[in-house]
């Protein structure tokens, strides 16, 4: 028999975010769920290093790994049910979400939600993208952070914004080598973030001693460069860069610069992951700045729908110091709305709370803006490049569908299956979106996919779970 | 000025008005999102003659052919493939009705056999040990639904045909003998109008005054991941779709049937009518897990293999149905020169023809078979005529 629970408030995403609204709306009475894919609260950033590994230099690998544990602690000393291991498959307005798990198959009923999912990586794709040994910038920290593990032998660390210095580092470190650190922005882009960021001089300072660590040990840094094409039979074997002009286009007329290496790690910054709070469904805005269609929320972390709520990343790019913040506002905003709370001591407790979000969102907006590509790196993307690598989908594929007269995305889609894969167009959404956007005009214009159930691939063993043919509803069959 | 505005860019409205436009017609299409969005481009793409009632057989058997001929009228072949299909009954009641209900079709048109469990396995190894009885139909098969909003673009255009997507129709208005369609800021005439917006054809119907009693169901769809092959027909069960001695009538019911078959691309569809949850003017579907977990079980059934596939998609697609679940196709009473053509079970494969037969009705031709009198329900235009006396 399908499990079945209910609850106050459902928390989707135990990461900084999700865990902060956890916590605020337990303190003030709620009967809360936690629900994670991973298997403890953290997210990406805090990540909990797998239960069979003993970490003895967390701290030294990761300098935020006292954040993520002392937010694991409060966890575990709250009254917060913390249910991880679940991947959320289904969400409807009302609130019932289902999830998979060691469980199985699960319903979940609630009054309020918070949704706090996060992002996917985004990369803009170039020929060979898809070769055994690229990854993505988040994925190799998680590879670094939490199985400790180097992408490869010699890795070249490539892209946009501050995870490319923080990964390169992260492999040096790790006594891993750097084939090349390869970042679209010019010193001039770095050097105009940097008002904005030193109101967090300890991250900047971390940032500046990445910068001087990388030069120290001896890898090549080419600012204003991207990868054009990686090569390689099997697996990677050599990439190629390329300067990139104001715009993150390619020059084609300079000669192209090639490293060896047999791993590949680049991203091009961070998309929000808003499948949930679509298909529950809030009302969205275009964002670029922002890292794309984000959920409209009030200042008080409410979605466009009553009881809904929105924290973190999934809000926008800002990073995990202001999802903190953030998520704790979601959680008493919960807490509020549903009467566990006067007014006055929400205010009270929400004015500091606030200021320090300002403040940790002006760095993370700088931060954000260095992640957010720039249009002409959709050079890289040539005619028999990979856009939708589910599908096997090519840029000339996509192209041709906007000749026949494709004009949203959903037309694209059903045209040339790009997008309908497992990944449900996570890998490939935000390239094909920004494809159409050069010919249709906007970002806003195109559209986004229309989501759809299951968030995640579900095994049917899972869904039809054990059942007699006598369990399968059926209209009675007329005799005659 | 046109001399026919097509409102409605699914299969229905699409095939009308390029054989319109091909009859020496100046013809526009206007639809509300993109050509073939809804229910003509999200149906599981089943061509299944087996789940087509009696009365629609030789109708169904014409819309056979001509997905089949695609490539000849439409220029695209739009994926189509033969596989033949199964239909199968579990338990003796369910044997007893699929009896009845495919020598009914056999006697129809359809070439349809029975095959004992032994017989239908050798016809689809991938089947379980489960039915009892099964009916073959060699000429069942589908057609990749998706494609065929591009397909029937390049056509509409190839025969110039405008086609005006995206546009919502706000208003309908006789102005003289003509019809006046505004759609966003835009207002085209013409002389003869048909209306094809499928299960929104009740308030393009009351845009004109008429009342059309179209009512709609939401149909779930799902398809798993790509797979190695693990069946090659097309797989339903026996239901008696028009249900009236016992239980509910399918038309209201909740629970559907199941159609299944694995596309050429690997992956795995699986349909059935299975009701979701939509509104038509908010747009935006939700499925219902419970359904989609019984309609899942019941291709499992059928198909042990499916337990090692995952679902990678569910999605709905809007059906509009009249109280006799017949189609509409036909000139609207009341109004000269205006015409409708939808809410067809089975309108994937019937579609297309429907198109063809109501085109040589308004292009002054003899249709090839009778057409389906949209007056049959009696309904009195809201107004004398349209237009007239309307605030």
């Amino acid at each position: 028999m399908t499990a079945q629970h209910w609850t106050d408030l459902l928390v989707l995403g135990a990461g900084p975010a999700g865990a902060s609204a956890a916590l605020a709306a337990a303190e003030h009475g709620m009967d809360v769920v936690l629900l994670d894919e991973a298997a403890d609260a953290g997210g990406q950033v805090f990540r909990a290093p797998p239960k069979s590994f003993v970490v003895a230099n967390g701290k030294r690998i990761d300098p935020d790994f006292h954040i993520g544990a002392s937010l694991r602690d409060r966890l575990a000393a709250s009254r917060v049910r913390k249910v991880f291991e679940r991947r959320v498959w289904f969400v409807a307005p009302g609130f019932k979400v289902s999830t998979f798990g060691p469980e199985g198959l699960e319903f979940w009923t609630a009054k309020s939600v918070v949704v706090a999912s996060g992002t996917y990586e985004r990369v803009v794709p170039m020929p060979g993208w898809t070769l055994p040994g690229v990854i993505g910038l988040g994925a190799a920290t998680i590879l670094l952070k939490s199985q400790q593990a180097l992408p490869g032998e010699t890795t070249v660390v490539a892209g946009c914004g501050p995870l490319v210095a923080a990964v390169a580092v992260g492999i040096l470190k790790a006594g891993g080598k750097v084939g090349a650190v390869i970042d679209a922005a010019s010193p001039g882009d770095w050097a105009r973030a940097l008002p904005s960021m030193a109101v967090r001089p300890d991250l900047l300072l971390r940032g500046l001693g990445w910068v001087g660590r990388i030069r120290l040990a001896g890898v090549p840094l080419l600012f204003r460069h991207a990868v054009v094409e990686v090569r390689g039979g099997d697996s990677v074997t050599e990439i190629m860069a390329r300067p990139v002009d104001n715009q993150w286009r390619p020059r084609w007329d300079v000669p192209a610069r090639a490293f060896q290496c047999d791993a590949l790690a680049i991203g091009h910054g961070l998309v929000p992951a808003v499948e949930l709070t679509r298909l529950l469904g809030a009302e969205h805005e275009f964002a670029a700045e922002r890292g794309g269609w984000v959920p409209k929320v009030d200042e008080d972390c409410r979605t466009s729908e009553p009881c809904l709520y929105a924290a973190g990343d999934c809000t926008g790019i800002s990073g995990a110091a202001p999802a903190l913040l953030q998520g704790r506002l979601a959680g008493l905003t919960a807490a509020l709305d549903d009467d566990r709370m006067a007014p006055e001591a929400f205010a009270q407790e929400t004015s500091a709370l606030r200021r320090k979000l300002q403040r940790a969102r002006t760095f993370g907006a700088a931060s954000a803006r260095l992640m957010t590509p720039s249009p002409g790196l959709l050079d890289t993307v040539t005619p028999d490049t990979v856009v939708c690598r589910c599908e096997d989908v090519t840029r000339r594929e996509i192209e041709a569908a906007f000749e026949a007269g494709a004009a949203d995305l959903n037309q694209v889609k059903a045209w040339t299956r790009c997008g309908m894969g497992p990944c449900q167009g996570r890998m490939c959404g935000d390239t094909a979106a920004a494809l159409a956007a050069l010919r249709l005009g906007g970002r806003e214009a195109v559209g986004p996919w229309t989501a759809r159930t299951p968030i995640r691939p579900v095994p049917m063993e899972t869904l039809i779970g054990e059942y007699d043919y006598e369990d399968i509803p059926k209209p009675a069959p007329a005799r005659r | 000025m046109y001399d026919a505005l097509v409102i409605g860019g699914g299969i229905m409205g699409c095939t009308t008005a390029l054989h319109l436009a091909r009859g020496g017609m100046r013809v526009a299409v206007i639809e509300r999102r993109g050509l073939c969005m809804e229910a003509s481009g999200v149906n599981a793409g089943t061509l299944s003659l087996q789940i087509k009632r009696k009365e629609l057989m030789p109708y169904a058997l014409k819309g056979w052919e001509l997905w089949k001929t695609a490539s000849d009228w439409l220029g695209d072949g739009v994926g189509f493939h033969q596989l033949g299909g199964l239909t199968l009954a579990f338990t003796d009641d369910e044997a007893e009705l699929l009896e009845n209900k495919m020598r009914e079709r056999a006697e129809a048109g359809a070439p349809i056999e029975f095959v004992h469990r032994d017989r239908a396995r050798e016809i689809e190894p991938g089947l379980s040990n489960h039915p009892v009885l099964a009916s073959f139909c060699p000429l069942d098969g589908y057609a990749q639904s998706n494609e065929i909003g591009r397909a029937y673009r390049a056509a509409l255009i190839g025969a110039g045909v405008q086609v005006f997507e995206r546009s919502t129709v706000s208003s309908i208005e006789k102005i003289g003998a003509n019809f006046a369609v505004t759609f966003g800021g835009n207002t085209k005439q013409a002389r003869r109008l048909t209306l094809a917006g499928g299960a929104w054809l009740g308030r393009l119907g009351a845009l004109l005054g008429v009342e059309l009693p179209v009512e709609y169901r939401v149909n779930q769809v799902s398809v798993t991941e790509r797979i190695r092959p693990i069946l090659r027909t097309i797989i339903g069960v026996v239901s008696d779709p028009l249900s009236t001695k016992e239980g509910p009538a399918l038309g209201t019911s909740l629970v559907g049937t199941l159609t299944l078959k694995q596309s050429s691309n690997g992956t795995v569809l699986i349909g059935g009518g299975w009701q979701g949850i939509g509104d038509l003017d908010r747009g935006g579907y939700q499925i219902r897990p419970e359904y989609l977990i019984g309609n899942l079980r019941q291709a499992h059934y059928a198909i042990p293999a499916l337990a090692d596939a995952r679902v990678a998609r569910t999605w709905c697609g809007v059906e509009g149905h009249v109280p006799d679940f017949m189609p509409l196709a036909g000139p609207i009473p009341g109004v000269e020169n205006a015409f409708v053509v939808g809410c067809c079970r089975g309108g994937f494969t019937i579609g297309p023809y429907l198109g063809r037969i109501l085109a040589q009705r308004i292009l002054g031709q003899e249709p090839e078979m009778p057409l389906f009198d949209p007056g049959r329900f009696a309904p009195a235009p809201l107004v004398d005529s349209v237009g007239a006396g309307r605030p």
